[in-house]
């Protein structure tokens, strides 16, 4: 194998697996504190993407648009909360996977209803369609982009974590909510604090993830939910950097069944990953990386 | 053993069945048999949902992928020689010769999801919360993704048609009565109430000696093979069909009905199933009735989910174990007062 080529492999692991890292870390951040899965996740990348398709006539520069795509996924997210989770999630588990499950549903049927079942395309800058040319491979732009948004967002997001009063309030929360709640930290707006950041790393995936396929139709959730619980589950849980862990994995299993499956099975590349994720369940039901015992869920 | 105000909520659960039939087949409408049948066999699948998630009190994704198992098995068996070859040309030689009887069809679609069932489940039902949702998401996913895909049997992700037609409205009615009779035993029996005991306390239960992951096991193995009878009798009802009519949206009508009516009961099921179709439909003629008029330019798609997606998020808000939440339909107040009436 030449330079080029490992260059290449290396490059593709990475800029995938820093999209599936940002993907998995904005599920977990709900998880980590309320202990549930949120189903309509997968949605805000459909709302960030059809917010850009909207304003494709506005005149404003591709970066405002970007921008308002990204705060319009954060405000859904909240939107989430307050629909699906606020009313029922002090009820039952069950309960509230369903009314996400429900909310999913009702977001999707909405882009169907008023914008279409068809695909369309999304205002992309030219910088998202060129390349560059490194030891002798062709290298598109967009993947170093993703990389280095991915080091930025995670690099933010471990000092707002680490170094804030924020973020240990929220650290503090994932570990024993109601301990969290007795010292005084307001617990419903650290959930839709968590809510909302799941929102702006949704959003940020969306302008990546659209960067790649170039349009959004109503189904596109799917596929970046599925990746986020596939890199959650390997890397575990209950934890953030596991979230980080499992999406980079998660890509290096992805990118080598490329390189390595023959054309037949790639087909059925979904269900291998699928039986990784079930396998790893079993063996270790917190996934690779275990965060600390928590709490009850309140 | 089936106590007397057991009998009384299968009396009861069985009679709209019973009514609709007939008054179906008084009307004959084609139209209107259609929508029973369809009825009936989504009253199945969704009592085979209630088999184990109203018991274990676990949500399972994957129902629908067991139901497209029964489907495509019937599909495959019972489909004409001259028809395979045509319809399925890369079929397996073995089966290529195979023609059985529609009903040994939808029998062995049931067996298979069944047995498949047992072995995919088995490992799975220790894991309890999250993880077991998410892992049966996966099932379905896996499922899924091998029906797109292995065209040898199913044509991939393209329609599979020429199947024979054979399910009428009187099959499904004899099927929906079984199935509520035999979930309702499920529920009275040994292993059901033991099952309902760990769904309220799983530490009590397990102290008092509950096996809790065979008993979901047996719950799940149950529910697939409603699942797989309900695919197999919707395969010979609608006969062609594609991957996509076993998944997402379908999990969601299903869920959508058991939800609504009450997870926990069987006489949920029932109800929820009952409201959920009368109000689809209801939207579905306006949906036509609205494209038709051509009021909007566009044809209006989806409005049946939003408003579905919305009635479920409602009644858990207002709600959360459904409208029958507890107890049965034989076991309200009100019949030990009407029989209490009586003289002697």
């Amino acid at each position: 194998m030449s330079a080029g080529t490992i260059l290449q492999f290396v490059l593709d692991i990475l800029s995938l697996g820093s999209l599936y890292a940002l993907m998995a870390l904005g599920l977990v951040i709900v998880y980590g504190i309320l202990k549930l899965v949120n189903f309509a996740y997968g949605e805000l990348i459909m709302v960030a993407g059809y917010t850009l398709y909207l304003l494709n006539a506005s005149p404003f520069p591709w970066l405002v648009m970007a921008l308002a795509a990204i705060l319009m996924a954060i405000a859904i997210g909240l939107m989430t909360e307050f629909v699906a989770f606020k009313p029922v999630r002090s009820k039952s588990v069950t309960a509230v996977l369903i009314t996400s499950f429900a909310f999913s549903t009702l977001l999707q049927n909405a882009a169907l209803l008023f914008i279409s079942p068809r695909a369309r395309n999304v205002p992309l800058p030219d910088i998202f369609t060129q390349s560059v040319e490194i030891l002798d491979v062709v290298i598109p732009i967009r993947n170093l982009i993703t990389i280095a948004c991915a080091l930025l967002m995670l690099g933010a997001f471990s000092f707002v974590m680490k170094r804030t009063v924020l973020g240990l309030a929220l650290r503090a929360a994932a570990s024993q909510f109601t301990m969290a709640r007795m010292v005084g930290i307001p617990a419903n707006m650290i959930i839709s604090l968590a809510f909302a950041i799941s929102g702006l790393f949704a959003g940020v995936v969306a302008i990546l993830w659209l960067g790649r396929i170039g349009s959004v139709v109503p189904g596109i959730g799917l596929e970046p939910l599925l990746v986020a619980f596939i890199a959650t589950v390997i890397g575990g849980m209950r934890s953030l950097l596991g979230a980080v862990v499992g999406g980079y994995l998660l890509a290096l299993i992805d990118v080598s069944f490329n390189y390595g499956l023959s054309q037949q099975l790639l087909h059925f590349r979904d269900a291998f990953t699928f039986t990784i994720v079930i396998l790893i369940l079993l063996f270790r039901p917190s996934g690779l990386i275990k965060g600390r015992e928590t709490g009850l869920r309140t | 053993m089936l106590e007397k105000q057991n009998l009384r909520s299968l009396c009861l659960l069985i009679l709209p069945v019973i009514v609709l039939v007939v008054l179906v087949e008084i009307m004959d409408i084609r139209l209107y048999s259609r929508i029973a049948t369809t009825l009936l066999i989504n009253l199945i699948l969704v009592l085979g949902l209630q088999i184990f998630m109203g018991n274990s009190g676990i949500l399972s994704f994957a129902h629908i992928g067991f139901m497209g198992v029964g489907a495509y098995t019937t599909a495959v068996l019972t489909m004409p020689a001259q028809m395979k070859s045509m319809a399925l040309p890369d079929l397996y030689a073995v089966l290529k010769v195979v023609e059985i009887n529609p009903i040994l069809g939808i029998i062995a679609g049931g067996v298979l999801a069944t047995v498949l069932a047992a072995v995919i489940s088995y490992p799975l039902m220790r894991l309890s919360d999250a993880a077991a949702v998410i892992t049966s998401f996966a099932v379905l996913v896996i499922m899924h993704t091998v029906m797109v895909h292995w065209s040898a049997v199913t044509n991939g992700p393209r329609t599979l048609f020429g199947i024979v037609n054979a399910t009428d409205l009187k099959t499904s009615a004899i099927a929906a009565a079984i199935a509520i009779a035999m979930a309702i035993w499920f529920k009275e029996s040994r292993i059901g109430v033991l099952l309902r005991a760990t769904r309220d306390d799983e530490v009590a239960a397990s102290a008092i000696g509950a096996n809790i992951s065979h008993l979901r096991w047996k719950a799940f193995m149950l529910s697939a093979l409603y699942a797989g009878i309900g695919g197999g009798l919707w395969a010979h009802f609608i006969t062609s069909f594609s991957p996509n009519a076993f998944y997402l949206r379908e999990t969601f009508v299903i869920l959508g009905m058991l939800v609504i009516g009450g997870a926990a009961t069987v006489s949920g099921a029932v109800f929820g199933t009952f409201a959920v179709t009368i109000a689809f439909e209801g939207l579905r003629t306006f949906e036509n009735a609205i494209n038709a008029a051509n009021i909007i330019t566009r044809p209006v798609v989806g409005l049946t989910e939003i408003v579905l997606a919305c009635a479920m998020i409602g009644v858990l808000i207002l709600k959360p174990g459904g409208i029958i939440d507890t107890r049965e339909i034989g076991e309200l107040p009100i019949w030990d007062r009407l029989f209490a009436k009586k003289p002697g």
